[in-house]
């Protein structure tokens, strides 16, 4: 009873974070000079044709009106048309959101295997110069952002030593017989591993830049855990029963220090999508990202709209699925 | 152990000094910008674009670190843009600094409903991807060093409030606290005597952090060309155009990466060695 109560007051709150972000969205880029109805027509378009096509798009109502209608039309599941591109925004968002997640995803991949690799070659050597070497990486890590990170990996990895791409998801020349967004994966089903290949060849930079901050995250908090576990009696008992350090680490202590950093890369996965943005910008990746940039830059006001909506209702979810995630593992919080 | 602490110790005061000499010495660059540059940054030499730094073949000893591809002087514009750099880091890190501990400590302290209100918005400004939200206010500020700042600190006061309501909260639960309640002391004074002092080392440490977001921030807007001016020497901007001559020339990137490198790791590693100086268990 407690926990469907405490579930209803998580999702109430949710929603109104979301519609409070809708809220904020709406009012503030209807604040943008520029009309964005003037800038798709051609030059020397006449008054009545830009008024007609005002009317079309429901820009001359209020703005309250405006809101209340496209209020509605989300509950029916219609975010509106997009005005650049001149079609329905939720099938464009859906169309691009699947890049996005497979670029976060990998990135996560990434940041995972290398934290945990440095966390736990740290404990294994703690109180020497590796742990030291260590430490700095982290600190190095944790204060460069994605931006800067993929700025030195075009430079290292894309021109003085070309041997990865730094442009597109996709080598151009390449058939595609996808029939969903989901590259990478489709490709896997299809077992057509050579596109498999040039797809992680894409991504591989734009997911490292991504990773990097989010390693260092994991290395320093699981580190950490795992040094505070290794000093807990039942590890001791585990060695003087004779098992060798390797295993005490990965068995014994690894188990119980993991939790802490899981609810962490929760919570730092919803900052590393936010970071997908400008990181899509950067490698001309088609990802949502660069299509809100794009939609920005050209006051398209129903995409720019969609798009927020969908990134917000992609943090709300991942924090609820962590929350719930450390309340089912978290063996104090499943009988409370 | 006491061993182990005295090379903590000494590494915090490298790290504090490391930093804080970069840092040092980029905000005097920026303060004495118009009489160490060699160049105009502005000033073009269309006859002189691309020459690569002093150690290569084909460079030019007046252009030290070389030219874009108009022929403007790297270094110049490097030193200027030390300039725009650390006026945003510096206004945009103390305004966010000062409207997002006022959340902070107003929702940490008063509670009730100004705690949940304050606390629903930072939930609302958590849920938008931060670069998104930039772009989206400069283009509704339009461009310019105020729409930056201004963007800075309405996007990142939710940093503050966050770390400052809990350590207010923490506070205020403390016996002093509860003391000065007995003593019959308003709260305002409560909030501004008491409070205020004990968590002003977690906002100072938070602040360094913030400047070196602050300058990330404004390449950012540069690169999406919604700073400035395309034409003004800003890191961002000379990151961006060297972006699109980085077969050519990749000088042009190379060296405000590195220089934009080196001053944000040095902001955030002088708030982490901050953070470490207030810390009475390392003390």
């Amino acid at each position: 009873m407690k926990l469907l109560r405490a579930i209803l007051l998580r999702l109430a709150t949710m929603s109104v974070t979301l519609i409070g972000a809708a809220v904020v969205v709406f009012f503030v880029i209807r604040v943008v000079p520029g009309n964005p109805i003037a800038m798709m027509l051609p030059p020397g378009a006449s008054e009545e044709d830009i008024a007609r096509l005002t009317a079309h798009y429901g820009l001359d109502k209020t703005i309250l009106e405006q809101f209340w209608i496209w209020l509605t039309g989300v509950f029916h599941g219609d975010f509106g048309t997009s005005i650049s591109l001149r079609q329905p925004v939720m099938p464009l968002v859906l169309g691009r959101l699947p890049a996005t997640l497979e670029l976060a995803i990998f990135a996560l991949v990434i940041a995972v295997v290398i934290g945990g690799a440095m966390a736990l070659t740290g404990v294994r050597h703690r109180e020497t110069r590796t742990e030291t070497a260590i430490d700095v990486a982290n600190g190095v890590g944790l204060s460069i952002p994605d931006f800067l990170w993929a700025l030195i990996l075009i430079v290292l990895f894309g021109v003085l030593m070309p041997v990865f791409h730094i442009s597109g998801r996709i080598s151009p020349s390449l058939d595609l017989p996808f029939v969903t967004q989901f590259y990478v994966f489709e490709s896997i089903v299809r077992l057509r591993f050579d596109l498999w290949w040039d797809l992680l060849k894409h991504m591989f930079m734009p997911a490292l830049a991504l990773a990097i901050p989010l390693a260092a995250i994991i290395s320093q908090l699981l580190k950490q855990s795992l040094k505070e576990t290794m000093h807990l009696d039942y590890v001791t008992l585990s060695r003087t029963k004779g098992y060798s350090e390797n295993h005490v680490i990965l068995s014994e202590a690894l188990p119980n220090a993991v939790l802490p950093t899981l609810t962490l890369i929760g919570v730092q996965f919803t900052f590393l999508i936010g970071g997908t943005v400008i990181i899509e910008r950067l490698f001309s990746y088609e990802g949502l990202g660069n299509m809100a940039i794009d939609a920005v830059i050209n006051r398209d006001l129903p995409l720019i709209q969609g798009i927020v909506i969908v990134f917000a209702l992609l943090f709300t979810i991942i924090n609820l699925v962590v929350d719930m995630t450390y309340a089912l593992l978290n063996p104090r919080l499943r009988h409370a | 152990m006491l061993d182990g602490r005295g090379s903590i110790k000494r590494r915090l005061g490298a790290r504090l000094w490391l930093s804080g000499t970069w840092l040092g010495v980029m905000a005097l660059l920026a303060l004495f910008a118009p009489m160490i540059s060699p160049h105009d940054p502005l000033a073009q030499d269309l006859f002189a674009g691309r020459l690569p730094p002093f150690w290569m073949n084909g460079s030019d000893p007046a252009y030290l670190l070389g030219t874009d591809s108009l022929g403007r002087d790297v270094l110049s514009r490097l030193i200027h843009g030390a300039r725009i750099a650390f006026s945003v880091a510096l206004v945009a890190g103390l305004a966010t600094a000062i409207v997002g501990s006022m959340l902070g400590l107003l929702a940490g302290y008063m509670r009730g409903w100004v705690d949940v209100l304050i606390s629903r918005l930072v939930d609302i400004w958590m849920a938008f991807p931060p670069v998104l939200f930039a772009i989206l206010l400069i283009a509704v500020l339009g461009t310019g060093l105020t729409s930056i700042i201004i963007a800075i600190v309405v996007i990142d006061w939710t940093r503050f409030c966050r770390v400052v309501r809990a350590e207010a909260m923490n506070q205020s639960a403390m016996d002093y606290v509860s003391s000065a309640i007995v003593a019959g002391r308003p709260r305002r004074d409560i909030l501004w005597r008491e409070i205020l002092p004990n968590v002003l080392p977690t906002i100072v440490a938070l602040l360094t952090l913030e400047m070196g977001i602050a300058v990330i921030v404004e390449a950012i807007l540069s690169f999406v060309n919604l700073s400035i001016s395309t034409d003004a020497p800003t890191w961002g901007g000379m990151i961006a155009e060297g972006r699109t001559s980085i077969y050519q020339a990749w000088w042009v990137l190379a060296f405000p990466l590195a220089v934009l490198f080196l001053t944000v790791l040095s902001f955030s590693q002088f708030g982490e060695g901050l953070k470490d100086r207030f810390d009475p268990v390392l003390r």
